[in-house]
């Protein structure tokens, strides 16, 4: 599997190593640092930061709690994940809006994504009521203009631009203009640049003085490598920006990008592009990308996911069966359906912790494999469906018959249930609280 | 500007931040372990990735050690001697024509302005050059594409946004060969490589593009952002696997980015750097030489 090989895994790997073994010496935890040190670097985390990361890291990990414990392995994890987090941020940050209209100022450079998160943003702040208004400061980059209009029609926001001009003047003129139209929040567009650049950073800072923006938002291509500390730490710099926004999550990046960026700005991450559609877009949730990070999975995502995609009274159904341990063929039925609404397996099962562990093939993740499972259960008895246990060779060979497939593709389908049974029950938090794959 | 100069100018942060800290540590006489850890370093934050990192210090520690190099100078020799035959190993493809290049990559690597580049570098060469806006998906491509081919003085093919990107090529196709032309350059749209739908377009488009002119030489270069971190190596794999790959062009290389991973790629997937991108001008694209890149970076 593509997704998610990486840092995730590497981690894993290392902690399961140590996991065997119970106890850490001190010799333990630098052989594991090193690894993280290597598995950070890979992931694009800053040198700098990552330097950082593992000196906070053994400092807390060489305190006399851990090696004593016996259950080390979960200090160290603990450690590391608590240490990315407050790296990353610690809590969700939001988009602190104020003045009328609302300025909101992007800025990055070239290929970030700028002016498609203008109108994820216009589509998500239209979701909550407000009246949108996109203006095209982009005047540098051929048919800039026209993808914004364009992404301004699908975001069912208002648009504004005055061709190829001074794009300070576009913007103070778009003021004028979102107050006519009753706009209660402007977003500015504009071109991408290099950091290094000083007439178009200027440019930005002219924008800035006519038009102070409530929130002045960097975008970043997750994939950014070594330079996102400096790209960072220049824009905020002259800028002093209020937040950021990442970009392409949906690639296989490992989003080492994200750590530097905070880190070097201290600015929080507000928001993720998660595709090219106008929806895709999330909150950034520094737990959950830790977590992804160090390959717990993004579960919490999911489970959000689920609630969207599911309703409120089967997930509470499916978490009841599942701490009764009765979690039946009926259930898994239910799950392929929410899988479907979802956005497939291969995403959710990329977000699912460890899911590299469990070896699944590529062809496994054939969505049309899904509809035979569907039309295997279907032709199952309630009383089957309810406790596979019986169903035993014969009713096999029925089921198989029924449903037009072959005993191959219900075994199949019996052992794919029982495995994900079982990734179930290691989804289960402390304390009761059951954290729902699907 | 010559090629040297340009390059010397795009990399000139490359060269001031590495050269400096190499200078630095060359200076002092011990080459010993502290020395290969600080060398790690340097190497690894210009994103040439764990890999080739280690393999070239290895390399250079086998080299320095079997001949007795122990003199700043010396070692410098070896090291740019190591990086340039990486970076040489596989042959720059010989382009012959009629030639179809299509051009891929993620989202906004700057595979357009790559189109619009290579347009303005062959019609230069008295090169008949046709371009294909075979990205139908992002809002207001063929637009922008449109905006490159006036600037290249070329002739374009598009459809409407949403129109069937390989019924966008195939049209492309009958005109090149209808009108006799040296060069059809295909802008494909962003895509991760990690979309399996999206990769399956892609060879949709390369397959057809060979079918319907067999004669030609078909090529397929990646634009990588000279930006993007470890990820480049993902990208690089798997669009290779899709598409196979003939070369790579490197843009953004006018920032501050270090452009390192070309090295790495270049290790592992032996696909040879062509072009890099050095601004957003029509003129901002120059012929790669692996030689004046490792010596820039100095
Ligand atoms: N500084 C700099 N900017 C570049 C270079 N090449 C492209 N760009 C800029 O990068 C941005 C994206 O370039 P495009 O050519 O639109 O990229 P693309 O890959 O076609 O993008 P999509 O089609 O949206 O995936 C534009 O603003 C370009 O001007 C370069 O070598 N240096
Ligand atoms: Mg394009």
């Amino acid at each position: 599997m593509a997704f998610f090989k990486g840092l995730s895994e590497k981690l894993n790997h290392i902690f399961s190593k140590i996991v065997h073994k119970g106890r850490l010496s001190e010799l333990e935890i630098n052989t594991a640092l090193r690894e993280i040190r290597i598995a950070l670097l890979e992931a694009d985390v800053n040198f700098a930061v990552v330097k950082d990361f593992i000196n906070k890291v053994k400092q807390k990990a060489t305190g006399q709690e851990i090696l004593e414990s016996l259950s080390a392995s979960q200090q160290v994890i603990k450690i590391v994940n608590e240490e990315l987090i407050s790296l990353m941020g610690g809590t969700v940050a939001k988009l602190e809006l104020s003045g009328n209209p609302a300025v909101i100022m992007m800025c990055g450079l070239q290929g970030a994504g700028k002016t498609t998160m203008c109108g994820k943003l216009a589509h998500l702040l239209k979701k909550q009521g407000r009246n949108v208004m996109l203006a095209a400061c982009d005047v540098y980059r051929p048919a800039a203009i026209k993808q914004l209009q364009i992404v301004a029609q699908s975001a069912n926001a208002q648009s504004f631009e005055q061709g190829v001009s001074n794009p300070v003047k576009i913007a103070k003129n778009a003021i004028k203009e979102a107050t006519k139209k009753s706009c209660d929040v402007l977003i500015l567009d504009t071109a991408g640049r290099l950091h290094i650049n000083d007439e178009l950073m200027q440019e930005l800072e002219d924008i800035i003085k006519a038009t102070k923006p409530c929130e002045i938002l960097l975008t970043v291509d997750a994939m950014t490598g070594q330079d996102a500390v400096t790209v960072a730490s220049s824009f905020n710099q002259r800028l002093d920006i209020t937040g950021v926004i990442l970009t392409k999550l949906d690639g296989d990046t490992r989003g080492g990008a994200a750590l530097s960026v905070r880190a070097v700005t201290g600015k929080p991450i507000k928001f993720c592009g998660i595709g090219e559609r106008i929806g895709d877009i999330e909150p950034f949730y520094p737990d959950r990308m830790a977590s992804r990070i160090l390959g717990m999975g993004d579960v919490l995502t999911l489970i959000e996911k689920a609630q969207a995609a599911v309703s409120e009274e089967d997930l509470k159904k499916m978490e009841r069966r599942l701490a009764e341990n009765t979690f039946t063929l009926d259930d898994f039925l239910t799950q392929f359906d929410s899988i479907s609404k979802m956005g497939g397996l291969s995403q959710i099962l990329g977000m699912m912790p460890g899911a590299g562990r469990f070896n699944i093939k590529e062809s496994e993740l054939d969505e049309s494999r899904i509809k035979v499972f569907k039309a295997i259960i279907q032709s199952m008895t309630p009383q089957e469906r309810a406790n596979p246990a019986i169903i035993k060779a014969s009713r096999r060979k029925r089921i198989a018959s029924g449903s037009g497939t072959s005993i191959q593709q219900v075994n199949q389908l019996l052992k794919q249930y029982e495995q994900t049974k079982e990734l179930m029950r290691k989804f289960k938090g402390k304390g009761g609280k059951i954290r729902l794959p699907f | 500007m010559s090629f040297f100069k340009k390059i010397w100018e795009a990399l000139k942060k490359t060269r001031e931040s590495i050269g400096y800290k190499l200078s630095q540590l060359f200076g002092g006489k011990v080459l010993d372990d502290d020395f290969y850890d600080e060398l790690e370093a340097i190497l690894l934050s210009s994103d040439m990735g764990a890999e080739a990192t280690l393999d070239i210090l290895d390399r250079l520690k086998d080299e320095t050690d079997s001949r007795k190099i122990k003199d700043r100078d010396g070692v410098l020799r070896a090291l740019k001697a190591i990086m340039i035959e990486i970076l040489e190993e596989t042959p720059i493809p010989q382009i012959t024509t009629p030639a179809v290049i299509t051009v891929v990559g993620v989202n906004g690597v700057g595979k357009t302005t790559a189109v619009g580049k290579l347009a303005k570098y062959f019609s230069a060469q008295k090169l008949n050059v046709l371009i294909a806006a075979a990205d139908t998906f992002r809002a207001a491509a063929s637009e922008q594409l449109s905006v490159w081919a006036q600037r290249a003085k070329v002739k374009i093919v598009r459809q409407d946004q949403g129109a069937d990107a390989a019924s966008v090529v195939y049209d492309a196709i009958q005109s090149a060969k209808a009108k006799d032309m040296d060069i059809l350059l295909i802008d494909t749209a962003g895509r991760l490589h990690n979309k399996k739908n999206l990769m399956e377009e892609l060879k949709k488009i390369v397959r057809i593009s060979e079918r319907e002119f067999d004669q030609a030489n078909h090529l397929r270069f990646l634009v990588l952002d000279a930006t993007t971190g470890q990820n480049a190596i993902s990208q690089a794999d798997i669009f290779n696997e899709a598409v196979s790959l003939d070369g790579i062009i490197l843009t953004k290389l006018d920032g501050t980015a270090k452009g390192g991973v070309a090295l790495a790629i270049a290790k592992r997937l032996a696909l040879p750097v062509m072009f890099v991108g050095v601004g957003e001008g029509i003129d901002d694209l120059i012929e790669f030489d692996a030689k004046e890149f490792v010596e820039s970076m100095f």
